[in-house]
Formats: structure tokens, C-alpha cells, sequence
């Protein structure tokens, strides 16, 4: 593909890819608690961090990662008391971080020509080098949290009670996997934008457990599969002009719609055909 | 329940994968317990000591506070008045003998959105026995030798959710077992378990015993375990009504090839399981 000669092309590439590969392997374990949507939510809170930083002219991503890393932690305690009222307290945490940003974000378009839109939905081709160089290091912090601590992660996201009288350290982990979550969505802010940022983490995950049997294996082909849903997405959006970010999540989208409709073919014919099968 | 004066004669052993507790020191000492759930007393000023090698039933019909009983042991209720000491530590002292305890749930939790096979399930409980790093051998063998003792050393690379209840049920207990512990705690543990996977359970139990372990039971009904329990303690609304050798089964508690190894039974005995048994 030629249009990967375009050095802007380039840089939305390796965005994409560095967002593609650390997205599931954090986005996993929210799957594993059944708290899919939370990357979501993180998301939301993250674009008042946007705003703070454009309005006081530091980089956006940092002040991304802080006002993020605070409401993922806010989470997390939220989270830990497990009251009914959680769920506002929540709902209140999301909609007062996206309505925030918001705000400050339009508060601040005299001084910046930065459009919101690009935050939302992510815009991979105006990707600077040192973009990349801030997502690469942040990327490789989200990676390193993710496989070496994978079996202890593992354990409290599988059965925190067990993990809690086995005297693993269930607080710090899950503080740990509060921020690191926060970090993952501020790295995938710019490929595919905080309002998509957790369909990557997701829908990989789905995907990938359509075929795998174990936690492992899940997330090594989650990883592959958000991969290459995030080269695929940039090339075609390279090729067609669509939008980057919505063009990689549809990617990934059509990717489990295609693999479920396959399996469930395979095993229909396996059912009426039992001896072939066998 | 006698409050025994001897509650400092366990020295917290420095290292317990080579010293095992010696007989007759206290493993679980709870003194005085009371936990409240929104106010409502459902454990009320429960004493309980249990030695080493000792194998316990705990025992009474549902919502008799036995299972809460377990989990204030387990520092997973609060106390709202009294002490639970494990291996003679209390408070957070507790923590460094965490390891130390292998702690087998009624059932697996909600948190189990993605597939993970056997062999993962019970490595995740080698964890706190293996600190940080990545596992050595001994750990290893711990896993294999854990899954191997439940009779599922065939399904190790099959996904849990792929097994049958029982068998489930028995993953657990490979978890709790890999972690090599000195005091296993079981609450229900064969509640709703096939006849087959109720006997490998029974059968993990006994070699755990024969290996030293002491075991914290939570039962309504005993089944093939009975033969294994050295002592019943029998909860009725949040107090202990009985503390002692196991109760006569009575009704269809009591199966045919049932072994009359406990001659204390007495007439008594339906007051001792109370009302609402075998709900």
C-alpha cells in the first residue's frame, strides 16, 4: 500500500498499533470482572483532562492521564464498597468527567484551534513523533503491568475473596489496574478517541474467547486480533478516506461478527452431521 | 467452650512449609465473636478453638450463622465485638500466615467473564505461597500434584466452565490445595456435588489430613465426609448449641453403610440439630 509512503501514514500506523496491542491485553481483565464497559467511563472522565490541559496550555495527555488516573482510582473505591448506590455514584463520576471536559474544552477555543471532535473520536493521522514517543513509553508501562503481573491480576479479577484470605496485596493490584487503565485510555485517546477507546479493549477480548479455552491464550489472540484490526482500520481509512477511529472499531466489530456467524455455522453442520464429525 | 489459658503456646513459625504446628496448639482461636449484618446479630458471642490435625464440622440448618462463623475466621466478616486468631496471630499480624490458609468458597464467583482452563484456576492459588517472580518447579509439581489429588489431572487444559458442578467444585479445592496449606477452610464444599466428585473430595480430604493439615468445615449434611471429622460444632441462631463428637444422623441423613464409629448418641439428639434441619 502506497499510502503507508506518507510519513503522517506512518505515524498513524504506529499509533494505531501500539493502541491496538495494549488495549486488550488491559481491557481483559475488565472482561474477566465483567466490567466491560468501565474503559468507557474512564474515558468520559479522562476528556476534562483534555480540557484542563488545553486551557492551561500543558499537554493535553498529561493532564489526561492525571484527571484520569484520579477518576479511575474514584472508581475503584466506588467499586469496593459494591453498594447499590455505586451505580450513581458512577453515573455522577462519568457524565460530570465528559460534561467537564466539555465545558472546558469550548472554554479554551479562543486560545487553541483544538477540536473536540478529535479527543472524542481520535484523529491517528495528525499523530506528531512526539506523540508517538509519549504512547510508546506509556504503552510500554501498560504492557509491562499487564503480562508480568498477569497471574496475579489474574487472581483478583478471577475471585478477589480467594485472593483476599490467600493474603495477595488485592488492594495495591487493583489500584494498579485502576491506573493502568487510566493510562490505556489516554495512550488510545489519539488512535481511536476516549469515546471508542473501550470497544477496543472489549471487543478483541470477545472475539478471542470465541475460540480459546483458556485466560492466556485469550489474551495473546485478543492482543493479535486488536493488532491487526487497528493496521487494517488505518489502511482502509487511509485508502477510503473514512474516519480512523470509528473505521478501526468497525474492523474489529466485523471481525467478531464474522468469526460467531462462522463458528455457529461449523457447529450447526457438526450437530446435523454428528459421524463426519467424528 | 472453655477459654484455655494456653493461647501463647503457638510461636508463629518462621517458616511453615518446614515446621508444621505441633499437636494440641490452637490453629483457630475465636473468642467472643459477634458480627452483625445491618445491626441484626446473626453470630452472637461464639468461642471456638481448633488444634492442629483436627478435622471440624461446623454444622447447622441455613441462616444459622455458620457460613458467616467461617468468613469472620476469615477476616471476610467484621467482628463487630471479640478476636479470631489464626496460627496465634490477630489483627494484622494475620497477614503473614494468609499463606498459610487454603480457603475453598461454596462456589466460584460471578468474576469469571473470560474462559481460564483448570491448570490456571489452581496456579492462581500456588500465588501466595510463590511471592512475586515466575513459578519454580516446586511450584509447578505443588499444581500438578493439587489437580492430580481431586482426580482432574485429565481436564487440566480444559476450560472450568466446561466441567460439571462437582468437578467445578473440585478445581476449588486443587486451588486451595496448591498453595500447600497448613488449615483448609471449606464452606459447603459439597453442596449440590455429584456422588463421584463428593468422593474425590472426600478422598483429597483424607490425604490432607494424613498429611498433618487441619480442616474448618462448613456442612448441612456430612455424606462421605463424616468418616474424616474428628468433631462437630453445631451453630443454632448464631450460638453454639453443641461442641463435640459428631451428632447421630437421624432421618434420611442416615444412609445405609453409614460407619457407628461416634457411640456418645443420645436422645437428645434432636434437639441438638434443632428445627428446620433438614429444610
Amino acid at each position: 500500500m502506497e499510502i503507508f509512503e506518507y510519513s503522517f501514514m506512518q505515524r498513524a500506523l504506529i499509533g494505531a498499533l501500539i493502541t491496538g496491542l495494549i488495549a486488550p491485553a488491559l481491557g481483559i481483565y475488565l472482561v474477566q470482572r465483567r466490567l466491560a464497559l468501565i474503559g468507557d467511563g474512564i474515558g468520559h472522565i479522562a476528556l476534562t483532562g483534555v480540557g484542563l490541559g488545553l486551557l492551561t496550555g500543558s499537554a493535553p495527555v498529561l493532564t489526561a492521564v492525571i484527571v484520569a488516573a484520579a477518576g479511575a482510582v474514584a472508581v475503584e473505591l466506588v467499586r469496593q464498597r459494591g453498594r447499590a448506590s455505586g451505580d450513581i455514584a458512577l453515573a455522577l463520576l462519568f457524565y460530570g468527567g465528559i460534561s467537564g471536559g466539555v465545558f472546558l474544552v469550548a472554554l479554551s477555543a479562543g486560545r487553541t484551534n483544538a477540536n473536540l471532535t478529535a479527543y472524542l473520536f481520535g484523529s491517528p493521522l495528525t499523530t506528531t513523533s512526539t506523540d508517538l514517543v509519549v504512547m510508546a513509553v506509556l504503552g510500554g508501562l501498560v504492557l509491562a503491568v499487564t503480562l508480568l503481573l498477569r497471574p496475579w491480576l489474574f487472581a483478583i479479577c478471577h475471585d478477589e475473596e480467594y485472593a483476599r484470605v490467600a493474603g495477595l496485596p488485592v488492594r495495591a493490584l487493583n489500584l494498579l489496574l485502576a491506573v493502568t487503565t487510566a493510562v490505556t485510555v489516554t495512550v488510545a485517546m489519539r488512535a481511536v478517541g476516549l469515546l471508542l477507546v473501550s470497544a477496543l479493549m472489549v471487543v478483541p477480548v470477545a472475539t478471542a474467547q470465541l475460540v480459546t479455552r483458556g485466560f492466556r491464550s485469550t489474551m495473546y489472540l485478543a492482543m493479535a486480533i486488536g493488532v491487526l484490526a487497528s493496521a487494517l482500520g488505518v489502511g482502509i481509512a487511509g485508502v477510503y478516506d473514512t474516519a480512523p477511529g470509528a473505521t478501526i472499531i468497525l474492523v474489529a466489530i466485523a471481525a467478531f461478527a464474522l468469526l460467531a456467524t462462522g463458528l455457529g455455522v461449523v457447529r450447526g453442520w457438526r450437530r446435523r452431521h454428528p459421524v463426519a464429525a467424528a | 467452650m472453655s477459654r484455655a489459658n494456653d493461647n501463647s503456646a503457638v510461636a508463629p513459625s518462621a517458616d511453615s512449609r518446614v515446621t508444621k504446628p505441633i499437636d494440641g496448639t490452637p490453629i483457630v482461636e475465636v473468642r467472643g465473636a459477634t458480627v452483625a449484618y445491618d445491626r441484626t446479630p446473626v453470630l452472637i458471642d461464639v468461642d471456638l478453638r481448633v488444634s492442629a490435625r483436627e478435622v471440624v464440622a461446623i454444622l447447622g440448618p441455613n441462616g444459622s450463622g455458620k457460613s458467616t462463623l467461617v468468613k469472620a475466621i476469615l477476616g471476610l466478616a467484621p467482628l463487630v465485638a471479640g478476636s479470631v486468631a489464626l496460627f496465634g496471630a490477630t489483627g494484622s499480624a494475620i497477614r503473614r500466615h494468609r499463606h498459610r490458609i487454603g480457603y475453598v468458597p461454596q462456589r466460584l464467583g460471578a468474576g469469571s467473564g473470560v474462559p481460564a482452563t483448570v491448570g490456571e484456576v489452581v496456579a492462581s492459588g500456588r500465588l501466595a505461597r510463590r511471592g512475586l517472580g515466575l513459578p519454580r518447579r516446586a511450584d509447578r509439581e505443588a499444581v500438578a500434584r493439587a489437580i492430580a489429588a481431586v482426580g482432574l489431572a485429565h481436564r487440566r487444559h480444559d476450560p472450568v466452565s466446561a466441567l460439571s458442578g462437582g468437578q467445578q467444585q473440585r478445581v476449588l479445592i486443587a486451588r486451595a490445595l496448591a498453595a500447600e496449606p497448613d488449615l483448609l477452610v471449606l464452606d459447603e464444599p459439597t453442596a449440590g456435588v455429584d456422588a463421584a466428585s463428593q468422593d474425590a473430595f472426600a478422598d483429597a480430604l483424607r490425604a490432607f489430613a494424613a498429611g498433618g493439615g487441619t480442616v474448618l468445615l462448613v456442612a448441612h449434611e456430612l455424606g462421605p465426609l463424616q468418616p474424616l471429622v474428628t468433631r462437630a460444632v453445631v451453630i443454632h441462631s448464631g450460638r453454639i448449641a453443641h461442641d463435640g463428637a459428631v451428632p447421630e444422623p437421624t432421618g434420611y441423613h442416615a444412609l445405609p453403610g453409614h460407619d457407628h464409629v461416634h457411640p456418645h448418641a443420645r436422645d437428645d439428639r434432636t434437639g441438638i440439630w434443632g428445627p428446620g434441619w433438614d429444610e
